[in-house]
């Protein structure tokens, strides 16, 4: 019996394990406490798309070797200056999918030179990788602090009305806010199903597949699955891990603009900092490892994740009316989560 | 006093999981004698020595039966801490120093003179006692003038000559109080010539003291310079104790290696007229930076369709060799494949130049432990060949039905033991993993295969098969194959030729019937020098 328990914690692995057995606790929880479900099944929806892309940023990092990509904060400010050129630009026509799409192409570029100048600076550190990762992101939001006063933006809708420099959180109303949201979102009993959001995702999702099934994907895995290995089938592996770090800011940029359109504001300054740990401990309960992960890692997980997250925050506020219980809970789990990821590191195989 | 036995270990047997590695090995030691250890890798020596110093990996795997005796008295040795204190110690062959401490610091390490102050007596520890630096100066003095050392005992270790380091490892030995018996293990295997003359002077030194040493190596003509008496250990089996004047280099490099083998089923069709055959690979002047094996400049000619055996000790750098041509580690030289230059350090241009090659390294550099038997098998050839991939409008994805069927067929002609194509190879046995290596190198449809160690860590039975697969490999396909392995038996029963490798040089190329003693001298080092005072 107690053997049968052991294969199958092994086999699901215990942080799925206990943060489902939360998911399904929180859920009986809101059922008991007549919560209401349209909301919170439309809630957990808008943020599985919202968190999705970010989370799967982590994929290509890890499998090519880097490990969990704690500088995601490098993608996610190279997306914010996409969004933010194409609004600047004015390049939001309907046709545009009102600058969506102009904000993507444009961080492309950016995001392509980010990753491969960290791609090389991270080939020189191997073994250091997440702290190394960790701080790149720390310095490198602390610099646009400067950026984001510095940078010549001039639309009335992104600067302060006094003063220099753009504003802490932009309105998306009269741009791209909510674009995928709301393609051919349609409801049922009430819950609203975000399509064009979800399509989003599972199509990002669906082309990372396609790509870990070419040549050019099994190299990146093996590079990062044994680099040894992978040097005796002559198979360049520094240049597979900078592949892998140029993909994962790529996805992170692409993510963030994404999320910002779910949220319908663009936040700057201090916010990009924070984007890297939720995507992280996404990734982790999905079922992945500092070495391996699969795309189904980060679809389960961020749903897992953010799940818990949406219907545990009613939940909280409800028995604890005062305070703001639900964010000191959501920093709990998602530190937690993360904690038990770091003591994982080079636990070897 | 001269004539007693410092050591005697009687009748000594061990086995590790029912496999016997020691069968009923005597050795006596006297007091100011010298007596050599004599062996091949894998006879038995550093297990024996494992025994004497009460090692936890001796224990832990069920013991040992025999007695040992100190003085004529049995001792039970149960922990390296047991053998110090009744007088045994150690140097080893990797120095166990530190580097930024000097070298009284090192020889008193953990053994420190103390005199008591005021904190050691308010909490009653000797462990807060103050150092005698003085005394310990002085201490080490006396250690380093017994072996005749001039250096001063305030140096830091680090940036010492090699030599120095050695000695400075046995006067921690010879500090310690009542040494009775001092076991060197190959002290000599990174030290230049001048530096083994004089530690071996200073060995004799100490015999003379009345220390009795126990000297392991497998130099041959130090063996002869140095011991009293020699005994000679082969696959766990105590061959025979000879005193010094009445052997020779010759005969102890027939003990070492020892008969021991039957031909296999060889034709002996490829033996003859070998300067008219096609050569598959020339080798000119090959220099290989492998750390620990490194190869130091090669002149090999490898001839189409025959098997090749490289041999030789561990460190001479025989593996070093397969590793340079694929270029997984820094080579410099000419490698040509049939006549056409092969560009060094690119591991895909010669696995693109038709070679392919299974790792010594089995479960590091040749499988991914993670992944399916399938996966293993198809990938390199994927990424080499670009074999293995289907169009799917811009795409090219992996041809899953194509990398099974291949595998499937594989599994079915290396008779590869498994659940099915796609099990993880981390659960496959050592035996069946080897398979997997080869069969990933078949898929590649090399000209030449590389083998180095095939049957290192797998059961007889697997050996064999892995043997007769290589045998068959090479008359049924006509490839050319390389094989390096430590096991010259292994060696002698397939291969055409057996090129032995020393100090990174060859020392000499041996047909498999070759004398039993050639290979001895050869592995030993010492073929070349004899050869040169017999007169040429």
């Amino acid at each position: 019996m107690a053997d049968t328990v052991r294969t199958y914690t092994r086999k699901i692995g215990l942080p799925r394990l206990i943060i489902s057995a939360l998911f399904i606790a929180v859920c009986i929880a809101a059922v008991i406490m007549k919560q209401d479900f349209r909301l919170l099944v439309s809630d957990v929806l808008r943020r599985f798309g919202m968190f999705g892309i970010l989370a799967l940023a982590m994929i290509p990092a890890i499998q090519s070797g880097t490990g969990p990509n704690f500088a995601l904060p490098i993608g996610v400010i190279c997306g914010l200056l996409g969004g933010l050129i194409a609004i600047e630009l004015k390049l939001t026509s309907a046709i545009l999918g009102y600058g969506f799409i102009p904000a993507i192409l444009i961080s492309l570029p950016f995001a392509i030179l980010a990753g491969y100048i960290y791609g090389r600076l991270l080939n020189k550190i191997k073994g250091s990788e997440m702290l190394v990762a960790t701080y790149t992101g720390f310095s490198i939001v602390s610099f646009m602090q400067i950026g984001w006063v510095m940078l010549p933006f001039k639309h009335p809708e992104m600067i302060w009305p006094i003063g220099k420099g753009l504003r802490v959180t932009i309105a998306l109303d009269s741009t791209y806010g909510k674009v995928l949201n709301n393609l051919w979102a349609f409801k049922i009993k009430g819950a609203n199903i975000p399509t064009g959001l979800l399509l989003f995702f599972f199509g990002s999702c669906f082309l990372l597949w396609v790509f870990s099934r070419s040549k050019t994907g099994i190299a990146l895995n093996i590079s990062g699955d044994n680099p040894k290995f992978a040097a005796a089938s002559g198979i360049d592996v520094d240049k597979n891990r900078i592949l892998g770090m140029v993909l994962s800011t790529v996805i992170a940029a692409v993510g963030i603009i994404v999320y910002s359109q779910s949220y319908g504001y663009i936040q700057l300054y201090m916010d990009p900092l924070y984007m890297a740990f939720p995507a992280v401990a996404a990734v982790l309960i999905g079922g992945a490892s500092t070495k391996k992960a699969k795309i189904s890692h980060a679809i389960i997980g961020v749903f897992l994740f953010q799940g818990i997250l949406v219907v545990a925050l009613p939940v909280a506020n409800d028995m604890i009316p005062e305070g703001n219980l639900s964010e000191v809970l959501r920093m709990i789990v998602q530190n937690a989560i993360i904690l038990y990821a770091l003591t994982k590191v080079g636990g070897g195989d | 006093m001269k004539k007693e036995a410092v050591l005697q270990m009687k009748n000594i047997e061990k086995a590790y999981y029912g496999n016997k590695v020691l069968k009923n090995i005597s050795l006596s030691v006297k007091a100011g004698e010298i007596h050599a250890l004599l062996g091949e890798n894998g006879a038995g020596k550093s297990t024996l020595m494992n025994i004497l110093f009460g090692m936890p990996v001796i224990h832990s795997t069920g013991g040992f039966s025999g007695e040992v005796r100190l003085n004529d008295e049995i001792v039970e040795i149960k922990s390296p801490f047991d053998a110090m204190k009744l007088g045994i110690g150690m140097v080893h062959q990797e120095f166990m120093l530190i580097p930024d401490f000097t070298i009284t610091e090192n020889i008193k390490v953990n053994r420190e003179t103390t005199t008591p102050n005021f904190i050691s007596r308010t909490f009653k520890s000797k462990r807060l006692e103050t150092l005698d630096h003085r005394a310990m100066d002085s201490d080490a003095r006396k250690a380093l003038d017994t072996l005749g050392m001039g250096i001063d005992e305030w140096t830091k270790v680090a940036g010492l000559p090699i030599g120095y380091m050695q000695f400075i490892e046995i006067a921690r030995e010879i500090d310690k109080s009542g040494i009775k018996l001092l076991v060197f293990d190959e002290p000599t295997a990174v030290l230049t010539e001048g530096e083994a003359d004089n530690l071996i002077a200073a060995i004799k030194g100490l015999a003379a003291k009345g220390i009795g040493i126990l000297f392991i190596t497998h130099r041959l003509e130090e063996v002869l310079q140095a011991a009293d008496n020699i005994t000679i250990l082969r696959d766990g089996e105590l061959v025979a104790t000879r005193k010094k004047k009445e052997t020779s280099v010759i005969e102890l490099a027939e003990l070492m290696v020892g008969r021991k083998i039957q031909i296999l089923n060889k034709s002996g069709a490829n033996n003859g007229g070998t300067d008219q055959r096609e050569k598959a690979i020339e080798i000119k002047n090959l220099e290989v930076k492998m750390p620990g094996e490194a190869v130091k400049g090669i002149d090999l000619d490898v001839y189409k369709g025959e098997i090749l055996g490289i041999g030789g000790l561990a460190g001479q750098g025989k593996i070093g060799i397969a590793n340079g041509i694929m270029g997984l580690y820094e080579s410099t030289g000419e490698v040509l494949i049939n006549g056409q230059n092969l560009v060094l350090n690119d591991t895909k241009g010669s696995l693109r130049a038709g070679i392919a090659f299974v790792s010594e390294d089995r479960r590091g550099v040749g499988l991914l432990l993670d992944a399916s038997i399938e996966y293993n098998i198809a990938v390199t050839t994927l990424q080499v060949k670009n074999k293995f991939l289907k169009r799917y409008g811009f795409f090219k994805q992996i041809d899953g039905r194509g990398v099974r069927q291949h595998a499937q067929q594989l599994i079915k002609d290396l008779d590869i033991r498994c659940s099915g194509s796609q099990q993880l190879t981390r659960q496959l046995s050592g035996g069946n993993q080897q398979k997997v290596c080869i069969a990933r190198a078949l898929t590649l449809e090399p000209n030449v295969l590389l083998v180095s160690e095939p049957t290192r860590g797998i059961d007889i039975g697997a050996k064999k098969l892995v043997l007769d697969l290589l045998l068959k490999l090479n008359k049924e396909l006509g490839m050319t194959i390389i094989m390096t392995s430590s096991e010259l038996v292994e060696l002698r029963s397939i291969c055409d030729r057996i090129v032995i490798i020393s100090d990174g040089g060859i020392e000499g190329i041996l047909p498999p019937e070759a004398e039993d003693r050639e290979f001895g001298l050869m592995m030993a080092g010492e073929y070349k020098k004899l050869l040169g005072k017999e007169g040429m």
